[in-house]
């Protein structure tokens, strides 16, 4: 039933470009992420498995 | 900091050692089950002639056991460790982790006794039938309910990239779980998929590429980026490329489902998709790797003396492995060689072996003197472990890659006449028994490997003291958050709903890019009008096939080369297909292929050989089936299934329910009487004769007259 509805949809060769631009915005997206997060961010994030009081965990 | 606005809280352990306890015990019954399939392999005789131990059933018992109750049971364990100590808060709700902690138990008991009972769906990784399966998703809720009432109970304002991993898994393996177990049930235990032939192969390999990718992938990278660290007591080596490789890599994994499928019936376009992604894989996947090896900067001479950094290491680097590998094989020549042959189990292993199986052992090294507040118990011990371990996958993979090689050569090898080298598939299968040999000496090693960590944790936890819970404590997230200079990345982070929907729309939209034009397009399955539905005897013939497991080792799916169409006859097209619920088309080819072995034996052949087999095929390693000679075969809910599959859409006759046991009896008698001008006595109500008629049916459709084929 579904099939059907699908198959009705026109312009179904837009689909392969809008995937592209996806693709791409996605990946430009993701650096401006990267590149923009500021450094103290990034110490903060990588810290927090060793922000525990637990002594065991602390040792070499 | 205000040491008012402190707050006391603690972390479960107990659920941590439950869960670990439970990865120890059935990763042992897994391997062990697997030791068994492996030894069937070279001994029929190990088959303990009885239809609940034989390979078809056993082996997706061990596929069940190691990927579900194995790895499964690790990645709750690093999970409920870990998110709580990251997030500063105990996991949400205890109730619902108890109520995850026995459901999972029970879901994997259902496994194993339904599985050897024959009951599955025979999707690869995803055999369980339909109430199991619906069990599946109420605990995977609940894991996933548990996970985000953490989340929203934290105290600590931003998620670190291992919980992006763990959310990032639960909302894909919840997509992909119940895209894929659609199905209409007939009765308690039997159901028919919801999709048929090309496109129940499509969604499927959707399913079991990105089950590998969201359950033995991604949870794992997450356990990678918290317990390495902890391991080697100093930060990932790029914090920034770990967010790179948890965009790239859930956002590419989708897409590449269709390199299951290449040169099989699927269509062109989603070939090429499948490897076009694929290839693009290799970059986050090694990114990831790279990440994890560069973390131990300035620790390595720590590796040469810490199991658990030994046991790392590897892990990561079979990663690397067999991520590199993986794009390797998604590309259409070396797929030629490879898809059905034993380099894909060679394959499967390095990940499973070294990458899932060392990470968790490694885990648990750490992990379980801290657990019970001691020391490990030897690390000698450990360390014996892990070189049992590693010979172990060397002792497995190296075997199947030459049998793989060795077998590919041999079925491609013609002689001067332009004829086949080696007509006969067994003499193929002969020949590379001895690498069978090997790689079951393999897997023992790797089992005694961790029998030795069984005893070894045993006696840790014997010498410690458990330590229920621990105590942490962290100032409460203030509402009043000063947001102003913030870039809007660091706003997602910190809002954990909005960032599980992000994430599952970057896994939706490869999974749809993939799946609606296959729904779409009509041409995407040829019609052939010659092509007719099952007849009510090889309809219960199917399911028997079904039931043993038969497409464990034999496909259903002749590839469009010289080399298979000289020697199984036709390839296989699209259209011939449409009827099959589920598809059979297999994924290794321990015996040859059987899609044209309809009409090509006499019945009183079939008969004999699945009696014995080696009394026609001398050498055969086919297990026997002699009880389906003298098994009757029950048919009462053969109306039930015609009336289920006529709502799926096939073409039965209105009414037909009533008529089929009359055409099944009718059916049986022609096959009971060409046995006996055979001088074979069998009944007409056994399952042989439903197994024969199946058998025979298998790929004349388009014998019967001209194919007229529309694309």
């Amino acid at each position: 039933m579904y099939k059907e509805i699908l198959r009705s949809i026109d312009n179904i060769e837009i689909y392969p470009i809008i995937s592209l631009i996806i693709f791409v915005l996605f990946f430009v997206g993701m650096f401006i992420w990267v590149v923009k997060t500021p450094k103290g961010h990034i110490k903060h994030m990588e810290s927090l498995p060793f922000d525990e009081n637990d002594s065991i965990n602390s040792k070499p | 900091m205000n040491n008012s606005t402190l707050e006391r809280f603690e972390y479960d352990n107990k659920i941590v050692k439950y869960f670990g306890a439970a990865t120890i015990i059935w990763g042992l019954i897994g391997m062990l089950v697997g030791l068994l399939a492996a030894t069937q392999l070279f001994l029929p005789e190990a088959n303990l002639g009885n239809p609940y131990t034989t390979f078809g059933r056993i082996r997706p018992l061990h596929t069940n056991a190691v990927i579900f109750a194995f790895v499964g049971n690790s990645i709750f364990a690093g999970v409920y460790y870990s998110m709580p100590r990251l997030l500063k808060a105990p996991m949400w709700n205890s109730m619902l982790s108890w109520f995850h902690f026995w459901g999972w138990q029970l879901i994997i008991v259902a496994a194993v006794i339904t599985l050897p009972l024959g009951l599955t769906s025979s999707k690869e990784y995803a055999e369980l039938e339909w109430p199991i399966d619906i069990a599946i998703a109420l605990v995977w809720v609940a894991f996933g309910a548990n996970m985000i009432g953490t989340l929203i109970t934290r105290r600590e304002r931003h998620m670190y990239v291992a919980i992006w991993f763990y959310l990032g898994s639960f909302v894909t393996v919840a997509v992909l779980h119940i895209f894929n177990s659609f199905a209409l049930p007939v009765t308690l235990f039997k159901s028919y998929s919801a999709y048929a032939g090309v496109q129940d192969a499509l969604v499927q390999w959707w399913y079991g590429h990105n089950a590998v990718a969201f359950f033995l992938t991604t949870p794992f990278l997450g356990m990678m980026y918290y317990f390495l660290p902890k391991a080697a007591n100093r930060p990932v080596y790029s914090y920034k490329l770990s967010i790179v490789h948890f965009w790239s890599l859930i956002f590419l994994y989708m897409w590449a489902g269709p390199h299951h499928l290449l040169y099989t019936a699927l269509p062109e376009w989603a070939q090429v998709l499948g490897t076009a992604f694929s290839i693009m894989l290799l970059a986050p996947s090694w990114g990831g790797m790279v990440n994890g090896l560069l973390t131990l900067r300035g620790a390595w001479d720590k590796v040469r003396t810490e199991p658990v950094l030994k046991f790392m290491v590897v892990a990561v680097t079979a990663y690397g492995m067999a991520t590199f590998e993986g794009p390797l094989l998604s590309l259409k020549n070396v797929n030629a060689i490879a898809h059905y042959t034993d380099w894909i189990v060679g394959h499967v292993h390095i990940g499973g072996l070294g990458w899932n199986g060392f990470l968790t052992f490694g885990m648990l090294y750490w992990m379980w003197p801290r657990l019970f507040k001691t020391t490990i118990y030897s690390t000698k011990m450990a360390n014996t472990h892990f070189w049992l371990g590693t010979l172990g996958i060397v002792f497995y993979a190296l075997p199947l890659y030459v049998s793989g090689l060795t077998q590919f050569l041999m079925l491609k090898e013609f002689n001067e006449a332009g004829r086949l080298a080696y007509p006969n598939f067994l003499e193929t299968v002969i020949q590379i028994m001895p690498m069978y040999m090997l790689r079951a000496f393999g897997g023992l090693l790797y089992l005694s490997g961790t029998v030795l960590m069984m005893y070894n944790m045993w006696m840790t936890a014997k010498q410690g003291t458990f330590q229920a819970t621990e105590e942490d404590q962290a100032p409460a997230l203030t509402k009043a958050y000063n947001h102003t200079g913030e870039f809007w990345h660091r706003a997602w982070e910190r809002k954990p709903v909005f960032f599980t929907i992000l994430a599952t729309v970057a896994i939706a939209i490869g999974g749809a890019i993939e799946i609606i034009p296959t729904i779409l397009i009509k041409s995407n399955v040829p019609t052939i009008t010659s092509v007719t539905p099952y007849t009510p005897l090889e309809l219960e013939g199917r399911d028997l096939y079904i039931a043993n497991g038969c497409v464990g080792c034999h496909s259903q799916m002749i590839r469009p080369f010289r080399s298979e169409t000289e020697r199984y006859g036709e390839y296989s097209k699209a259209g011939e297909f449409v009827y099959d619920r589920p598809f059979l088309w297999g994924s290794k080819r321990t015996g040859p292929d059987l899609h044209r072995v309809g009409g090509k034996y006499p019945d009183s052949w079939h008969y004999h050989h699945m009696t014995d087999p080696r009394s026609m095929s001398p050498g055969s390693l086919m297990p026997p089936y002699p009880w389906m000679t003298t098994n009757e075969h029950d048919i009462s809910d053969l109306p039930a299934k015609i009336r289920t599959l006529q709502k799926l859409g096939v073409p039965y006759a209105e009414g037909y329910d009533q008529q089929a046991a009359a055409e099944y009896e009718a059916q049986a008698a022609k096959v009971v009487s060409n046995l006996k001008d055979a001088g074979v006595e069998v009944a007409p109500n056994t399952e042989i004769i439903a197994l024969i008629a199946y058998l025979q049916r298998l790929g004349t459709d388009i014998k019967q007259k001209p194919t007229a084929a529309t694309n």
